[in-house]
C-alpha cells in the first residue's frame, strides 16, 4: 500500500528507516544528467525540460543536459561536478542500464563517490524509442528522473562481492566448433571438458570429403584435430554424454553430465575391429547412420574410420544379447583385451568449471518435410548429406558417384533452398547450401561427366574466395537455372528417370528437365533438442530456435546468462571457417573471464533481520538457489551471500518483512513508485 | 455420426448423374442411405467468386445455414462445391466484415448461420465413420485383377488438406483397395485436370486432359476412378477430342463410388455404368471373365 | 503488338495499392521469383505472362498489362501455386480478385468465352438458384459464336446417347427468398468505382 508522505520521510517497513537521510547526515546534494544520446533521445524527448524540471526537485544541486554523457567529457562531469559541487548522490537520464550503468558507477566512483550512491534512468528504450508524441514522450521522462531522484536519497554505500572463477571450461559438442574452442582453450593451459553425444567427435564436417571454397579434404584437416583432441594432457574428451543439469553461476558452475554406456571399455579397447568381424551377425543389418543410411552396420560398429576414439561401441536396441540374453557371444571370445562389458550402466558425474561454451551445431532439414520432391518415395531424390557420403572417398561406394542400382548417373539436378527461404517450413537462408551446391556440381561433374543442373532462387556467395569459386563451377558447364522446382515426378517406364518441373524465371518459360539423380539442398536447422538445452544451461534461443548471442554485432559469441559462450552453427548457420573464427571468439572470451581470477557480484543480496525474524521458515522452500539455511540454535533464518542471486523472492515473501535486499530496500521502491506518480 | 444432409450439387443432376446414382446405392448397401438436403441451391462454384465476391459467399452461406436448420453437416461430392462451401465456413469465421454481411442477408430471409456446418466428402465420411473394414465386410463381389488409377483432382486437397495428405492422398486408394482391386502408382493423382477450361478452351484443356490419361495408361490402369463430376465430364466426355488429337488408348473413367458400388453387389444399371461415354463395359467385363 | 517498353507514365500506383491491400496480397511485395507458381501451374503453357510475373506487374501498378493479361482467364482455380508458394501469397485469390476486377472494367478480350461463362452462370444462378448445365452451354455458344455449335454436336450427342443431356430447368423453390438474400448481401467495398 502506498502513503502519502512528505518528502523525505518514506514508508518503513519494520520500524526501521533503511537509509532515509537522518538528522546529523550531511544534506542530500544531488546532481542529475540528462543526456542527448546524440540524437537518440533528443529528437524525441525534450531534454532541456527534462533537465530544468529536475533541477527543480528537492535535493538536486545541479541539473545539466549533455550531448553524450558517456563519453569521456560526458563522464569528467560528474566526476568534476562531485569534487566541486560537493554531490553525493549522482542521476544519469540516458539508454539502458544493460549498456551504461558500469560506465556511470564508474564515473561516480571517480569522483570519490561510492558508486551504489547512483541511480539510472532509462528515458531512451523506455521513451524515446518507443514513444513518437514528444509532448508525453518528455513528460514520461520527467516522471522518470522524478522517481529516480526520490529514490536515489535513500541509496546506502555498498560493497562488491569478489568470488574466485574456476579456471577449468565446459565444451558441449564436439564438432569442428567445440574441437576448435577446445584446442584453443587448452593451449592457453586451461582444462577443458569437451562433451559429445554422439560416440565419435568431428560433427557434419566428418562426413564432408571436400569443402568448399578451396575443395580441400575435409578428413586431411579435421582429422589430425581430433588425434590433437585426444592427446591434448589439457583436454578431457567424453563422448557419449550429455549434459543433465546446470547449477551456480558465472565462474563457478557446477554441471551434471550422463554417460551414457558404449559396452566397451574405452580403456581397454583399441579398435582392432576383430568383434566386428566375429558378430553373429554375418554382414550388417541396420542403417549406418554416418552414412547417411546409405550402408549397413552391425549392431557392434565403429563410428567411422576416422572416429576418435577410435573405440567400437554396441547399440543395445539393436544386439541380441540385450534382446535375447542368448547371444553366442562372438565378439567377447574375439576380443583378446577383454574390453566388452554387457553390463556397463549409465553413470552420472559432476563436473564444476567457471566457464561454458556451447557448440551444440545444427541439423539437416528433413526432406520429407517437403513432400513434393518426392525424398523417401523416389528412390533417385537424395539429401546433399547422403551425396556428401557419395563422394567421400570413404563412403559407402569408396567415392564412386552411382545411384542406389549401381548406375552412374548421367543428368544430376541440384535443389537449392530445400527447406529454407520458406514461410512454411524454414524462413532464413541457410547460408552454406548455395556453395555446397556448387561444390556438388562440380565433384559430380568431375567424376561422372553427368550433365548438372543447379536450380537457385539466389546465388548466395559472399566470402573470401567464394565469388571465384562461382565463376569456377559455371565456367564447367554447369546448367545455372534461376527457379524454384515445382514438381518431381518418376516416369512410368524410365528406369527410375525422374521428370523436373521449373521456372526458368530469366528465360520466362517453364522446364521440363530429365534427371536420374535428384540432389536436396537441405537446409539448415536448429536441432530438435535445442529448446530442452536452451533451458538446461538457461540460455536464450531466437524466435526461429536458434541459440541467441548476446548482440547481434557487439557480443556475437556471448550469451544473456554470464559465462557461456556460443561457438557455431548453434548460434545460426554459417561455414566452416565462420565456424572455426566465432570458436576462437569464444574460447577468447572464456579465457579473458578465467584470465581475471575473480568476479565482481553486484552486491544486490538479501539479508535477515535478526531480531525481527520468527523462524517461521516460509522462505527457505521458495529460493531457487538454496541459498537460505534455518539456524536452529536462534530459530532463525540465515542467507548465504554468496549463494544468493538477489531475485527478490523470499523478500516477498517474508510474512514479517524482517528480509531486506540491498539496492531494493522497501523505502527505495516506494520513494521511486511515489515518484513515478507525482506528476505535477 | 453427425447426422448428414447429402448435398448432392448441380452436375449431379445433369451430367453427373452416375455419380449421384452410385453414391446413393452405395451408402444404402452400406445401410446410411442419404437423405438430400432439402431445396439446396447452387454454390456457386469459379464462376461466381470471379464476378461478385459477396453474392459468392452469401450463395453458399444458405447451404450451410439450410443444413444448419437441420443439425446437419452437408455431404458433398463434388470437389468444387466442397471447396466452395468449406472455403465459405472459413471465411465467414474469419472475415467480420464479410460475416457481418452474409448473416445480414440471410437474416433477411429467416435463416441463421451460426458456424458448426461442415462440408464432408465422401471420401472422408467413408473412410472416417464408415470405416475401411466395415466396407470390406460388405464387399459381395471382389474386383480381383482391375487395375485402377485413383485421381483425385484438385479442390479436395487444396488449398486447405482437411481430411487427407495434400500430397499423396490416400482415402481413396484404400476404399478401392478394399474391392480387392489393385491400386496402381499414379504420379498425377492430385494434378488439376483443367475442367472448367476444357469447355472454353479446349486447345488448353485437351492437353491436360491427355497428359492424365496418358500416365494412367502407363501405369497400367484398365481404368481411373474419379470423385468429382466436373473431372468426370472432362475425363471421360472430351475423350474422344483427345483421342482426335493425340495418339492415346481409350481408358473408361468411373467415379469411386461406380466401382464401390460393384464390389457390393449393386447391379451395373443402377450404379449408371452405362452412362460413361468411353464405356466401361468391355473392362469390366473381360475382368469377370478373367476371374472366374 | 504493343512495344515492350514502358515508361512510369504506363504505371497505376491506384491500382498497384489496390492489389497489395487484398486479403493476404500484401506479401506480394515478399516474392523472391522463385517461379514455383509458374512451375506448378497446369495451364502456365498457354499464359502470356506466368502467375509470377503478372505478381510483379501487379505490383508495379502495371494495370493494362495485368488485367489485360490472357493469365488471369486461364486459372482453374487448382490451387497449386497458393499451397506452392513459399512467401504464402494467395495467387488463387488474387486471380479471382483479377477477374472480378477485369469484368467490372469491361478490359478483357470481348470473345474471350470465360467472361461471358461467369456472366451468364451467375445470372442463371441468380434467376433460378442452380444451373442447368445443358441450357447453360447452349447459351454460352450462341453468345461465343455459333460456329463453336458444330464442333459440340458430336460432344452432345454423346451426352444424349448416356442420358446426360437434360433439358429440364432446374429451379429451387424459395427463389423470391433468394433474390432477397441476394439483393441484402450488397456490394462488394473491394471492387473499385
Ligand atoms: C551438406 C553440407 C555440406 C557442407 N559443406 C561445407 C563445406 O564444404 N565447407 C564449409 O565451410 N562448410 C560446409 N558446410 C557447413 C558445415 O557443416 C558447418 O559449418 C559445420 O559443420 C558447423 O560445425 P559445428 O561444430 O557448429 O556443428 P556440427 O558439425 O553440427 O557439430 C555439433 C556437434 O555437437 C554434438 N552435439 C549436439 N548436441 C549435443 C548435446 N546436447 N550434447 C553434446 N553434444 C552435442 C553433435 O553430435 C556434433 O558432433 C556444409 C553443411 C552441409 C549440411
Amino acid at each position: 500500500m502506498l502513503r502519502e508522505n512528505g518528502f523525505g520521510s518514506g514508508p518503513t517497513s519494520g520500524g526501521k528507516t533503511n537509509g532515509a537521510p537522518v538528522n546529523g547526515d550531511p544534506p542530500i546534494r544531488i546532481g542529475v544528467y540528462v543526456c542527448h544520446c546524440g540524437t537518440n533521445i533528443a529528437r524525441t524527448v525534450d531534454v532541456e525540460r527534462v533537465t530544468e524540471k529536475a533541477g527543480e526537485l528537492p535535493g538536486v544541486t545541479i541539473a545539466r543536459d549533455y550531448k553524450y554523457m558517456c563519453s569521456d567529457p560526458g563522464q569528467e562531469l560528474i566526476k568534476e561536478d562531485i569534487e566541486e559541487l560537493g554531490l553525493n548522490r549522482i542521476v544519469v537520464a540516458s539508454c539502458s542500464p544493460n549498456l551504461h550503468e558500469g560506465t556511470f558507477r564508474g564515473a561516480t566512483a571517480a569522483g570519490g563517490l561510492n558508486p551504489f550512491f547512483f541511480q539510472m534512468v532509462n528515458i531512451r528504450e523506455h521513451a524515446s524509442w518507443v514513444h513518437e508524441d514528444r509532448e508525453s514522450a518528455t513528460d514520461k521522462a520527467i516522471d522518470l528522473v522524478r522517481a529516480a531522484v526520490r529514490r536515489v536519497h535513500h541509496h546506502k554505500a555498498l560493497e562488491t562481492r569478489r568470488v574466485p572463477i574456476k579456471p577449468e571450461v565446459l565444451v558441449v559438442g564436439g564438432g569442428i566448433a567445440g574441437i576448435s574452442a577446445a584446442l584453443t582453450l587448452a593451449d592457453g593451459g586451461k582444462h577443458v571438458y569437451l562433451i559429445e553425444r554422439e560416440a565419435s567427435i568431428g560433427g557434419h564436417m566428418a562426413q564432408f570429403d571436400k569443402t568448399f571454397p578451396t575443395l580441400d579434404c575435409a578428413a586431411c584437416i579435421l582429422t589430425p584435430k581430433m588425434t590433437q583432441v585426444r592427446n591434448h594432457p589439457n583436454i578431457t574428451l567424453m563422448t557419449m554424454t550429455e549434459v543433465v543439469k546446470v547449477d551456480g553461476f558465472v565462474g563457478s558452475y557446477e554441471v551434471t553430465v550422463k554417460h551414457r554406456p558404449r559396452f566397451i571399455d574405452v580403456s581397454l579397447c583399441v579398435g582392432c575391429q576383430q568383434c566386428i568381424d566375429a558378430c553373429v551377425y554375418k554382414r550388417g543389418k541396420f542403417e549406418d547412420e554416418f552414412d547417411a543410411g546409405l550402408s549397413m552396420r552391425k549392431p557392434i560398429y565403429l563410428p567411422n574410420a576416422q572416429a576418435v576414439p577410435q573405440v567400437v561401441l554396441i547399440d543395445p536396441e539393436q544386439c541380441i544379447q540385450f534382446s535375447s540374453g542368448k547371444c553366442k557371444q562372438t565378439c567377447v571370445e574375439a576380443c583378446d583385451r577383454d574390453a566388452i562389458f554387457f553390463d556397463q550402466e549409465e553413470r552420472i558425474e559432476t563436473l564444476d568449471v567457471g566457464a561454458i561454451i556451447m557448440a551444440t551445431g545444427f541439423q539437416t532439414f528433413d526432406a520429407r518435410r517437403s513432400p513434393h520432391y518426392g525424398y523417401g518415395i523416389y528412390p533417385n531424390v537424395y539429401t546433399a548429406l547422403e551425396v556428401e557420403r557419395l563422394v567421400n572417398a570413404s563412403g559407402p561406394t569408396g567415392g564412386e558417384i552411382v545411384l542406389r542400382d549401381g548406375e552412374k548417373p548421367t543428368a544430376v539436378g541440384i535443389v537449392h533452398c530445400v527447406g529454407s527461404r520458406n514461410q512454411k517450413s524454414n524462413p532464413w537462408c541457410s547460408k552454406v547450401c548455395c556453395m555446397y551446391s556448387l561444390k556438388l556440381a562440380h565433384l559430380i561433374k568431375e567424376k561422372t561427366d553427368a550433365e548438372v543442373y543447379n536450380f537457385y532462387i539466389d546465388m548466395r556467395t559472399p566470402g573470401k574466395g567464394f565469388e571465384e569459386f562461382y565463376q569456377r563451377v559455371a565456367s564447367e558447364g554447369t546448367h545455372l537455372i534461376r527457379g524454384k522446382v515445382a514438381s518431381v515426378y518418376q516416369q512410368a517406364d524410365g528406369d527410375g528417370e525422374l521428370l523436373v518441373d521449373v521456372e526458368d524465371t530469366l528465360a520466362g518459360m517453364v522446364r521440363r528437365i530429365p534427371v536420374d539423380m535428384l540432389v536436396l539442398a537441405v537446409g539448415l536447422e536448429p536441432r530438435y533438442d535445442a529448446e530442452e538445452v536452451r533451458r538446461t544451461f538457461n540460455i536464450t534461443c531466437s524466435g526461429d530456435g536458434w541459440f541467441m548471442e548476446r548482440h547481434p554485432k557487439l557480443a556475437p559469441v556471448d550469451t544473456f546468462t554470464d559465462g557461456v559462450y556460443l561457438a557455431g552453427c548453434c548460434q545460426g548457420p554459417k561455414d566452416i571457417p565462420e565456424t572455426v573464427a566465432q570458436a576462437g571468439a569464444a574460447a577468447g572470451q572464456a579465457l579473458a573471464l578465467i584470465g581475471r581470477g575473480y568476479m565482481e557480484l553486484e552486491p544486490n543480496t538479501a539479508q535477515v533481520i535478526a531480531e525481527d525474524c520468527s523462524g517461521c521458515k516460509t522462505c527457505i522452500p521458495l529460493c531457487p538457489y538454496q541459498a537460505i539455511l534455518h539456524d536452529d540454535a536462534e530459530n532463525r533464518a540465515e542467507i548465504n551471500e554468496v549463494l544468493c542471486k538477489g531475485c527478490g523472492v523470499c523478500v516477498a515473501a517474508c510474512p514479517s518483512g524482517s528480509i531486506v535486499q540491498n539496492l531494493f530496500e522497501d523505502t527505495e521502491i516506494y520513494e521511486e513508485i511515489e515518484g513515478v506518480l507525482a506528476y505535477a | 455420426m453427425k447426422k448428414l444432409a447429402y448435398y448432392p450439387g448441380c452436375s449431379l443432376s445433369g451430367t453427373g448423374r452416375a455419380y449421384d446414382e452410385s453414391l446413393r446405392a452405395v451408402f444404402a448397401a452400406l445401410g446410411e442411405p442419404l437423405e438430400e438436403l432439402d431445396d439446396w441451391n447452387c454454390c456457386g462454384a469459379t464462376s461466381y467468386m470471379s464476378i461478385d465476391k459477396g453474392k459468392a459467399y452469401a450463395l453458399a452461406s444458405r447451404n450451410l445455414a439450410l443444413a444448419e436448420r437441420e443439425d446437419a453437416d452437408l455431404l458433398t461430392p463434388c470437389n468444387a462445391c466442397y471447396l466452395v462451401l468449406e472455403k465459405t465456413r472459413r471465411h465467414l469465421a474469419e472475415s467480420a466484415e464479410m460475416g457481418g454481411r452474409v448473416r445480414h442477408a440471410l437474416d433477411a430471409v429467416g435463416l441463421g448461420y451460426a458456424g458448426v456446418v461442415r462440408a464432408r466428402h465422401p471420401l472422408e465420411v467413408l473412410t472416417q465413420d464408415i470405416g475401411v473394414e466395415r466396407l470390406k465386410e460388405a464387399v459381395k463381389e471382389p474386383l480381383k485383377g482391375l487395375k485402377i488409377a485413383p485421381y483425385y483432382g484438385c479442390q479436395i486437397v487444396r488449398p486447405y488438406a482437411t481430411f487427407d495428405d495434400q500430397y499423396h492422398p490416400q482415402t481413396m486408394d484404400q476404399l478401392l483397395k478394399a474391392t480387392g482391386a489393385k491400386v496402381v502408382e499414379y504420379p498425377f493423382k492430385t494434378r488439376c485436370c483443367g475442367a472448367s477450361q476444357t469447355g472454353t478452351l479446349p486447345e488448353v484443356g485437351l492437353h491436360l486432359v491427355y497428359r492424365l490419361l496418358n500416365e494412367a495408361k502407363a501405369r497400367g490402369a484398365d481404368v481411373l476412378a474419379v470423385i468429382c463430376s466436373l473431372c468426370h465430364f472432362n475425363l471421360d466426355v472430351y475423350q474422344s477430342k483427345v483421342r482426335r488429337e493425340y495418339d492415346l488408348e481409350p481408358i473408361p473413367i468411373l467415379y469411386f463410388s461406380q466401382i464401390l458400388g460393384l464390389a457390393l453387389g449393386v447391379p451395373a444399371k443402377k450404379l449408371g455404368i452405362d452412362r460413361c461415354v468411353v464405356s466401361a463395359t468391355p473392362v469390366l467385363e473381360r475382368r469377370a471373365a478373367h476371374a472366374a | 503488338m504493343r512495344p515492350n517498353i514502358r515508361t512510369e507514365a504506363d504505371r497505376s500506383p491506384e491500382f498497384a495499392r489496390w492489389i497489395t491491400s487484398l486479403p493476404g496480397a500484401e506479401k506480394i511485395r515478399e516474392c523472391m521469383h522463385c517461379g514455383l507458381c509458374s512451375a506448378s501451374c497446369p495451364l502456365f503453357a498457354y499464359m502470356d505472362y506466368s502467375p509470377r510475373q503478372l505478381m510483379h506487374l501487379g505490383r508495379e501498378g502495371f494495370r493494362d498489362d495485368v488485367l489485360g493479361s490472357f493469365t488471369i482467364w486461364l486459372c482453374t482455380s487448382c490451387y497449386q501455386c497458393t499451397v506452392e508458394c513459399p512467401r504464402q501469397i494467395p495467387v488463387t485469390e488474387i486471380m479471382y480478385a483479377l477477374k472480378r476486377r477485369a469484368i467490372e472494367e469491361k478490359v478483357y478480350t470481348p470473345h474471350l468465352p470465360i467472361p461471358v461463362l461467369a456472366r451468364e452462370f451467375r445470372r442463371m444462378v441468380t434467376d433460378r438458384g442452380r444451373i442447368s448445365e445443358s441450357w447453360l452451354v447452349m447459351k454460352l455458344l450462341l453468345k461465343t459464336g455459333v460456329h463453336r455449335m458444330f464442333g459440340m454436336v458430336g460432344l452432345g450427342w454423346d451426352l444424349v446417347r448416356t442420358g446426360r443431356f437434360s433439358l429440364r430447368k432446374e429451379t429451387i423453390r424459395d427463389r423470391g427468398d433468394l433474390a432477397r438474400m441476394l439483393e441484402a448481401v450488397g456490394s462488394d467495398a473491394e471492387a473499385v468505382s
